[in-house]
């Protein structure tokens, strides 16, 4: 019992609940499996990039570029699927592969210049979206296959409710929870994810004890960068256009997602669990504002004080505890 | 064995290729008064608000909330500016109303400063998560007092901040020159300068040199949101106008143009004197491109270009691998 009360995300997961409750003692439709299968599809998109964001901030580094490469992935992908055709797997290939390329990209400049991650992520992001938009021109795409189109409705489990529509579980939300499966694995039981952990924590130590700190740096921003390429191609189901311009700049929302989620900047911390439950506080805030009818342009407010209440919260914690360290040691 | 140039010298040398390269390809267009004048109008705004960056990554931390606390500070002078003068602004406005607008605008950037310092000296939450936070809750802030609306029509006065010359010298420059001086002096020759730099070298060292570290962090971004407001009365001043969102995309920059500056982003290190060639640097290509009729975009790949290549000759020459900092 003091184990789960001494872990973050049971806070993070009391807060939704309150939350949740909160909304639904104002609106009744916030509790429907509707509202909340709904929610988890239109928030698979950030829950994928968070994931991602979440093995770079373990590894000590942060990654800014992540808007840029899903947003060529998906264009790429639109204008190999207008011209040559092709097929879903094909879509998810060719963005997965372009996603990895762009995120090796961040690896190699981090690792052998030694440059840090913020700031070579901050280059390659002005880099790939300006060269994106020069050669797009800027231009939307609205024309996707049909086939396209179909997948998007594709639905694991189908339901429907009074009014006669129907609902379920998207196949888009079950790709999400998949991918949070799989990089749960990989964090917990691989030597790469040890490995990511270690060199979070620390740097030196990590080589000494015999990781490869270049293959970390390269599976880390590799797997950012594909995981960018699926998230570009989830956008593009959801929104069933790609523009060139819609996500770039959303960089510091998804950042916040996952340290609300518990990931620390310094490296070494976060967890799968966490991050999943930081991206549904912010789906919820999000929704739940909807639902009470406060006006959107207060959404922002609520937002900052989570974050600002949250982060010094554990902060606050991080300090006690040091504290009782030191304490200890003075024994 | 390594060769070892100072950052500001690779700076300027890269500085004098850019200038030289512009020249050769635009002849004799990009040395025209014209032409040189629109530069010194637009480098002030990023380049204040690349002061205020500095500062803050100077300490080892970064300020991300300073575009949003610029545009709080321009949307407060623009509301105390309409309710003393009312809805037609643009003809009316008393020295004595400016004055007390702006100082309004200022206060607000300095209480913004202030309550970024307290979150990451007394609290000691990271500065990026911080000022992550307080960006969020300022930007929500302005988008609640303007509705998300545009607040446009400013008196004359106010205007001539950003467009107006004294003897053929943009106003917007000269204030850019003082508080870039002004910036200089702090960090060189007062002791709170001297504390910036030993901090973000070394915290821990500091402290135990009986430094108090948290004062000195409050400092540090009492000034850098106080570099803000100045900041917001150019930028009202230049875009007729004030809004939540203004300038998001100057963030970014002025990270990268701290850094191409020399000031290390882990802190402890950089000159006022590289942050303006830099900016320099960047406005030149900028406006050299522009010249050529290039897309814009492709300008903002050409400055990431420039960032890594500047971060790898610094790395190859500079004292970046001198820190101990390398791993391999």
């Amino acid at each position: 019992m003091k184990k789960i009360f001494s872990k973050y995300e049971t806070y993070v997961l009391i807060a939704i609940v309150m939350l949740g409750f909160l909304i639904n003692s104002v609106n009744a439709n916030f509790f429907t499996l509707e509202n909340i299968l709904d929610l988890l599809k239109s928030y698979s998109f950030i829950g994928i990039l968070s994931i991602g964001v979440l093995f770079v901030l373990i590894s000590g580094g942060i990654d800014i570029s992540f808007t840029a490469t899903a947003t060529i992935s998906m264009y790429v992908m639109a204008v190999i699927l207008n011209t040559y055709g092709g097929n879903i797997v094909s879509a998810f290939l060719i963005a997965i592969v372009i996603g990895i390329c762009l995120g090796l990209v961040n690896a190699v400049i981090i690792y052998f210049f030694n440059i840090q991650s913020i700031i070579a992520t901050i280059a390659t992001l002005n880099i790939y979206y300006g060269l994106l938009t020069v050669f797009s021109g800027g231009k939307w795409i609205y024309t996707l296959p049909t086939w396209f189109r179909e997948f998007a409705q594709v639905r694991l489990i189908t339901l429907s409710n009074q009014a006669g529509g129907t609902y379920g579980l998207s196949i888009i939300t079950v790709m999400w929870m998949l991918i949070a499966v799989i990089s749960w694995l990989i964090l917990r039981y691989t030597m790469v994810g040890r490995g990511i952990y270690a060199m979070g924590g620390n740097k030196v130590s990590a080589k000494r004890v015999g990781f490869n700190l270049l293959k970390s740096h390269l599976f880390v921003y590799g797997y950012m960068g594909c995981l960018a390429g699926i998230a570009g191609v989830v956008l593009s189901l959801l929104v069933q256009c790609v523009a060139p311009n819609s996500i770039v700049g959303k960089e510091l929302d998804v950042l916040a997602a996952v340290v609300l989620g518990g990931a620390s900047l310094t490296g070494g911390v976060g967890n799968i669990v966490g991050t999943i439950l930081g991206v549904i506080l912010i789906a919820i805030m999000n929704n739940g504002m909807t639902l009470m009818r406060i006006p959107a342009f207060w959404y922002d407010v609520f937002i900052g004080c989570i974050i600002i209440v949250s982060v010094s919260a554990s902060a606050l914690q991080q300090k006690k505890k040091a504290f009782r360290k030191i304490a200890i040691e003075d024994d | 064995m390594k060769f070892k140039i100072s950052d500001t010298l690779i700076l300027f040398i890269t500085l004098i290729l850019f200038i030289s390269m512009m020249v050769v390809l635009n002849g004799t267009q990009f040395f025209k008064m014209q032409n040189i004048q629109s530069m010194a109008y637009q480098l002030p705004e990023l380049g204040i608000l690349s002061l205020a960056m500095m500062i803050a990554m100077l300490t080892g931390g970064i300020n991300l909330s300073i575009i949003a606390s610029t545009n709080l500070s321009s949307i407060v002078i623009a509301l105390v500016l309409s309710r003393m003068l009312g809805a037609d602004m643009s003809t009316s406005g008393s020295l004595g109303s400016i004055i007390l607008a702006i100082a309004a605008g200022i206060c607000v950037s300095g209480v913004i400063g202030l309550l970024n310092g307290f979150l990451i000296a007394y609290i000691e939450v990271s500065p990026i998560l911080a000022t992550l936070g307080t960006m969020t809750l300022l930007k929500g802030i302005s988008i609640v007092l303007t509705k998300g609306y545009v607040i446009s029509g400013f008196p004359p006065m106010i205007l001539s901040i950003g467009n107006g010359a004294i003897f053929g010298f943009p106003v917007p420059m000269l204030i850019f020159l003082v508080f870039a001086g002004l910036m200089a002096l702090v960090l060189i020759k007062t002791p709170l300068g001297t504390h910036i730099h030993m901090l973000g070298s070394n915290a821990t060292a500091c402290h135990f040199s009986g430094v108090d570290t948290k004062k000195v962090l409050m400092k540090t971004y009492l000034l850098s949101g106080l570099y803000t407001g100045i900041a917001a009365c150019i930028m009202m001043s230049r875009f007729n106008s004030a809004k939540a969102d203004y300038g998001e995309s100057y963030l970014l920059m002025t990270v990268l143009a701290s850094v191409l500056g020399g000031v290390s982003a882990s802190g402890g290190f950089g000159k006022v004197s590289g942050l303006v060639i830099a900016l320099v640097i960047l406005q030149v290509v900028s406006n050299g491109l522009n010249l050529l009729r290039v897309n814009n975009f492709l300008t903002i790949a050409i400055w990431g270009g420039i960032l890594i290549i500047v971060m790898i000759a610094n790395y190859y020459f500079g004292r970046q691998n001198n820190n101990g900092k390398s791993f391999r």
